[in-house]
């Protein structure tokens, strides 16, 4: 009997092991493209990837359905850490990724650009903005609304060409590249311009729930106009607390920002009158974008970000450039690699971050800024 | 006035650190173990009243209750099947078991609630107390935090002092086999110390989230090390000493943000914390309390 058992074992397990083996070659010759990410699918950074991941999937899963090129998506963990991001990037290598979509937030974009760069598998980042990112590597771009040098600089050119205010305050988190980023590229352009930036304050990770003291500065240094270069979650406090305080500035965001209206038990009233460039706006009449909301929403239950719009976008541009270079999913990705650098430093690509999208040689796009306002709970554009 | 203001604002601050670190230090006062699972009870505690309140609109005096019941059960649990196992244990690896199991919590709310954020409605309401005809205001919220402060320090004062489970805690907080020996049952009586602990955390986590109203599965954590780092400053194991240390920690951090650096402002407090503990290891009222309760 015992020995009756263990026969049954060892042939379940060899049978366990053919179809394994088969399912490896089905996978090889199914016809589709492999393409990995990783991102924050868990920690506190999680709502960016897992954004990312969804909207990424939905792009895929539309394309998919049209017959024609197939793709065939797998997002890693990197709990934003840049040594897990390396983990997560080598257990996609093994799965046999042939081009990427880089990582989502910029720490551990700049952890696996490096290696993309290095294994030359070509990788086009959703939303990692740093500079660093891109810099140095000639197969790494970013799908991302203006890298953030320039997104600072665009903010400080809007406030002094439209006349929004005379002084000018900035809180920023001074631990944190892209808060850093925007307010550096922000008081370069604003020095430029002659716009007065009166009171400057930061916060760190873990000091970000009380901001009286920043408050207060900015009060006292009679600033009209305080920018807020960071994502929204401190920005609501900041606002809150504000109110509390009968502080009322205007206040000018970034694209971060986005979001803050989608807070669960969030009041609009706190955000009314608050300003940012953006390229994605939830609530635009552009029946792809009505289109890509629906979606989103239908399986996920919550208002796509403008995370979930770039990985979408990635998608439909890896179809546009992967179509235009007749490349087939046989290729290895150093071939592929080759190819998309061409098409991606040629192509123009309209999605819904923005139209006439094109990409230097460097990896940086170029895509317009829209300037948004909130009013009644929603994004009026303001041009 | 900006000078009083941010004393204020200090005070505000450090009253959530204490009443956070009031159950941080009672629970080592007992059962000796760093709980640092502790700020992740109080984020739970959060999302209970959250739920209760912002859902299914009950008032947010239920909504609070609810929190302490559904804490006071998760605090059990967590006692039974994560550390009681361990209680021969050497205290490292029950201190690395809470560091799982505030990881655990952490990614179960992520799993139950997405990381998504959600606006936290004040339990007792926006509004602000004005002093000196509306030159300075405290916020209702900070008043309710440090009356409840008071009324907690007192009630587990009386307690331990006066009833018999009470000095059950002291006498297992003395040592554990000589309370045995005596008839204590020591499982049952670390159990109801879990019990009141994760209690104390819920109502932590309601005051939290009405003074710094963004909620997220993380947003107990900085505030758990800020308390516990408080808890040590007024000498760990004394319930005066967390209510001084935590209201020093929140005045300290503001006055170092705002005369100081904003950028340096953690790095004064650790620097005055280790000043502190150099002139008196024990910490502020470590050495007065002799009994650890």
């Amino acid at each position: 009997m015992k020995h009756t058992a263990r026969k049954m074992l060892t042939f379940v397990m060899a049978l366990t092991l053919l179809v394994s083996l088969c399912s490896v070659f089905a996978l090889a010759d199914d016809g589709a493209f492999k393409v990995g990410g990783t991102g924050p699918l868990t920690g506190g950074a999680a709502i960016y990837g897992n954004a990312a991941m969804n909207g990424a999937q939905i792009a895929v899963d539309e394309i998919n359905a049209e017959g024609g090129i197939q793709f065939e998506l797998k997002y890693e963990d990197d709990s934003h850490d840049a040594e897990k991001a390396v983990n997560a990037y080598n257990a996609l290598k093994d799965w046999g990724m042939q081009i990427s979509l880089g990582s989502v937030t910029s720490a551990p974009a700049n952890a696996t650009s490096a290696e993309n760069f290095a294994d030359h598998i070509f990788a086009l980042t959703p939303s990692a903005s740093a500079p660093t990112v891109i810099d140095g590597k000639d197969n790494v771009f970013q799908m991302c609304f203006l890298d953030y040098p320039t997104q600072g600089g665009a903010s400080a050119q809007y406030i002094s060409s439209m006349g929004l205010a005379e002084k000018v305050g900035i809180i920023w988190k001074n631990d944190e590249d892209y808060s850093t980023g925007l307010r550096n590229s922000f008081v370069d352009k604003a020095a430029e311009l002659d716009l007065e930036i009166v009171a400057e304050s930061t916060f760190a990770a873990g000091n970000d729930t009380d901001f009286t003291v920043q408050l207060t500065e900015m009060q006292n240094a009679g600033a009209d106009l305080v920018f807020l270069p960071m994502y929204y979650q401190p920005a609501s406090l900041i606002l809150s607390q504000a109110a509390a305080m009968g502080y009322e500035p205007k206040w000018f965001g970034v694209d971060g920002m986005d979001g803050i209206l989608t807070m669960e038990g969030f009041d609009p009233a706190l955000a009314e009158g608050v300003m940012l460039l953006t390229p994605f706006n939830a609530d635009s009449d552009d029946p792809a974008t009505v289109a890509f909301v629906e979606k989103y929403q239908q399986l996920y239950d919550e208002i796509p970000n403008q995370f979930a719009a770039d990985a979408y976008d990635c998608i439909y541009a890896y179809k546009q450039a992967l179509e235009a270079a007749e490349a087939t999913p046989d290729m290895t990705a150093e071939e592929l690699n080759d190819l998309m650098i061409e098409q991606f430093t040629t192509m123009t690509f309209d999605g819904l971050t923005g139209t006439g999208m094109t990409w230097d040689e460097t990896g940086a796009v170029s895509k317009g800024a829209h300037g948004c306002v909130i009013e009644n709970g929603a994004y009026v554009g303001l041009d | 006035m900006t000078f009083l203001n941010y004393v204020l604002s200090g005070i505000s601050l450090g009253s959530i650190y204490a009443i956070i670190a009031l159950g941080y230090t009672m629970v080592y006062g007992i059962a000796k173990m760093l709980n640092f699972a502790h700020g992740d009870v109080i984020m739970v505690g959060a999302y209970i009243c959250f739920f209760a309140v912002a859902r299914y609109s009950l008032p947010p005096l239920v909504g609070v209750l609810a929190a302490m019941a559904v804490c006071t059960v998760l605090g059990i649990l967590v006692e039974r099947l994560a550390y009681k196992p361990l209680r021969t244990a050497p205290s490292l690896a029950v201190l690395i078991t809470a560091i799982g199991v505030s990881y655990f919590l952490q990614n179960g709310a992520q799993l139950l609630w997405t990381p998504n954020p959600k606006v936290f409605a004040s339990v007792v309401g926006t509004g602000r107390l004005a002093l000196f005809g509306g030159q300075l205001t405290v916020s209702y919220v900070t008043i309710t935090t440090i009356v409840s402060c008071i009324v907690i320090m007192i009630a587990l004062t009386w307690f331990t002092g006066n009833t018999k489970m009470g000095k059950a805690m002291r006498a297992c907080s003395e040592d554990k086999a000589a309370a045995q020996l005596m008839g204590i049952n020591v499982n049952s009586t670390i159990s109801v110390t879990f019990a009141i602990g994760s209690a104390l955390a819920a109502v932590a986590g309601v005051l939290l989230c009405s003074a710094y109203p963004t909620l997220v599965p993380t947003t107990g954590s900085m505030p758990g090390i800020k308390a516990f780092t408080a808890a040590v400053f007024g000498g760990i194991g004394s319930i005066p000493g967390a209510f001084l240390g935590g209201l020093l920690l929140g005045v300290i951090e503001i006055f170092a943000k705002a005369y100081i650096s904003t950028q340096l402002s953690d790095a004064v407090v650790f620097a005055v914390l280790i000043v502190v503990l150099l002139v008196k290891p024990a910490g502020l009222l470590g050495k007065q309390v002799r009994e650890k309760v």
